[in-house]
């Protein structure tokens, strides 16, 4: 087991991390629902320009985790550090101005707006309307095209397939401008040549957008072809932290998670 | 019963008309309010007797007739955004009913605040702008005005809800309250503009309406349920079915006053809404949930 090594060093780093300076930094988070301890004690970091994966059996915590970081839950202890700030407890309005972004496992677009509108949209909130217009509708179109959608102003939502509307998702968050990327389920309800494309598309929005991400995800193998690092997490608690290749050969990973076939 | 296609019908049905934008324009208020915050509020046509009384003391005190109708429309928006953060931000996360109750009160709570701050007579602007006659029919321009100035209220919104970006996030919040704050929108401000454009809304139809109706505390009780019966009727919380709703209702209204008597109106739009809301409970435009 491996944990507790928050300041160890990275063991394949990204293109914008040679000086593994933590953006992220979850110290101690404990999140509890009544009675239920969802998460518990649990520390990380995030360097700048990483991919860090958040993986874990249903239940171990990884939404709870992203929720608390994205400013969905309060926090019921820890802290959670970006660019050098508290943030802990913040609304997640603020926390997004601050530069994280979120998707989720289940795409929620809105139906009634187009594509576009989708997207300007975060582009426009996101940097708390601070940009002028036609800059959110050049961000959003931009957006749009690096996921690979059409940047038109009249294409809807209607008739888009799981990984169009995953696409649609990543759209929506990079819009915000955000420095750090929190990827929920990006992969879940794609076939496999969809999952090696929207893996390769979170390693060239790490590439040209410098920007850093955490990734929730329960297919492994894609998974451990793209991340710098992976955090395990089994009911709650922190199980490993470390390399991709190291995480497979843990024996309490390989117990909990990842199963017999992958260990051998 | 003294229905025949003539001259007198064809005016009730012209007057149907032009009673239907006011009645759009204040369904409209009332269905944004409730598609963006989900909350209703009982006491909408009494935000429009505050903004009448409001626009009337501002005429009699001096200010020309149009300034005062611009007071009137800041004064009912303020209302409105203030109904929001002292009223209804308290009990957002609580039950519909208790909601539904604390607008009632609102409703009882202005009633009683005019009737002692303005006694129960009757009050006008004493404004008269005559009638347009066309052949042996008759069309007050009051009421002709306040049709045109509805709808060109109703468009401005509706370049307002399309052109801009809160106005976007206004069409879009009601879908998926949970994952605008993600994308940097802080509900509680988009709720506030909300309710200050509906209380917008209440002020311009009090404007357009001080020039129709006397001013007296309860006059939001002959207002009140006839808009929410066209929110109802169109869909709650659709703006379109709100508006084709309420040229629905106000035809029913005028015909049925011409064809019957004046006081049977108001019912024979009742029956229709009862037989329409029994066929299609959410209404002719409102989706199956």
């Amino acid at each position: 087991m491996q944990s507790g090594d928050r300041n160890g060093p990275p063991n394949r780093l990204g293109p914008h991390s040679a000086k593994s300076v933590a953006l992220l930094s979850v110290t101690g988070l404990t999140k509890t629902f009544g009675g239920f301890t969802a998460v518990s004690n649990v520390s990380f970091d995030v360097g700048e320009g990483e991919i860090v994966g958040l993986i874990g059996p249903n239940g171990s915590g990884k939404s709870t985790i992203f929720n608390c970081i994205a400013g969905m839950y309060v926090p019921s202890a820890g802290s959670v550090n970006f660019a050098g700030e508290e943030i802990g407890g913040l609304s997640a309005s603020r926390i997004c101005h601050k530069g994280i972004g979120r998707t989720y496992q289940i795409p929620r677009p809105f139906r009634n707006l187009t594509l576009l509108e989708n997207v300007a949209l975060s582009a426009w909130f996101g940097q708390h309307g601070k940009t002028v217009r036609a800059d959110c509708w050049r961000q959003a179109e931009e957006a749009l095209a690096m996921v690979g959608l059409p940047t038109d102003a009249r294409t809807t939502t209607d008739g888009l397939g799981a990984a169009a509307l995953k696409k649609l998702e990543l759209a929506r968050a990079l819009a915000t401008q955000p420095k750090l990327l929190l990827a929920d389920e990006s992969l879940n309800g794609l076939d496999h040549s969809e999952m090696e494309q929207a893996a390769d598309m979170l390693q060239r929005i790490r590439s040209e957008r410098g920007i850093t991400i955490v990734w929730v995800e329960h297919i492994m193998g894609v998974l451990m072809r793209v991340v710098d690092r992976v955090v395990v997490l089994d009911h709650g608690e922190k199980i490993f932290d470390g390399a991709p290749r190291a995480a497979q050969s843990d024996p309490r990973v390989v117990e909990v998670y990842l199963g017999a076939d992958v260990a051998a | 019963m003294d229905c025949q296609l003539d001259i007198f019908f064809l005016e009730a049905v012209v007057n149907g008309l032009l009673l239907a934008g006011l009645l759009a324009l204040l369904a409209l208020g009332l269905n944004l309010i409730f598609g963006v915050i989900d909350v209703v509020w009982i006491c909408y046509a009494e935000l429009v007797m505050v903004g009448m009384y409001g626009i009337n003391y501002a005429y009699k005190g001096g200010m020309p007739f149009l300034v005062a109708a611009l007071f009137g429309i800041v004064l009912v928006a303020i209302a409105g955004a203030l109904l929001h953060f002292l009223v209804i931000r308290p009990v957002l996360e609580t039950p519909p009913i208790n909601q539904l109750l604390v607008t009632g009160g609102v409703l009882f709570l202005l009633q009683a605040a005019a009737t002692m701050a303005f006694g129960i007579e009757f009050k006008n602007l004493g404004i008269r702008l005559g009638s347009l006659n066309i052949i042996d029919m008759s069309f007050s321009w009051s009421r002709i005005l306040a049709f045109l100035f509805a709808l060109a209220g109703m468009l401005a919104l509706w370049l307002f809800l399309s052109r801009t970006f809160i106005g976007t996030a206004i069409r879009a919040i009601s879908q998926d309250r949970q994952i605008m704050p993600l994308m940097g929108v802080d509900s509680r401000k988009l709720y506030l503009v909300t309710s200050a454009i509906g209380g917008g809304l209440a002020g311009l139809a009090a404007a357009l309406m001080v020039l129709q109706y006397d001013i007296y505390p309860q006059i939001g009780l002959q207002f009140g349920p006839l808009i929410f019966m066209i929110c109802v009727l169109g869909g709650l919380g659709n703006m379109i079915g709100g508006f084709v709703a309420a040229f629905i209702i106000s035809q029913f209204i005028a015909v049925g006053s011409s064809c019957f008597h004046t006081e049977w109106g108001y019912a024979v739009a009742f029956l229709f809404f009862m037989v329409a809301i029994f066929i299609r409970p959410q209404g002719l435009f409102g989706s199956r949930t």
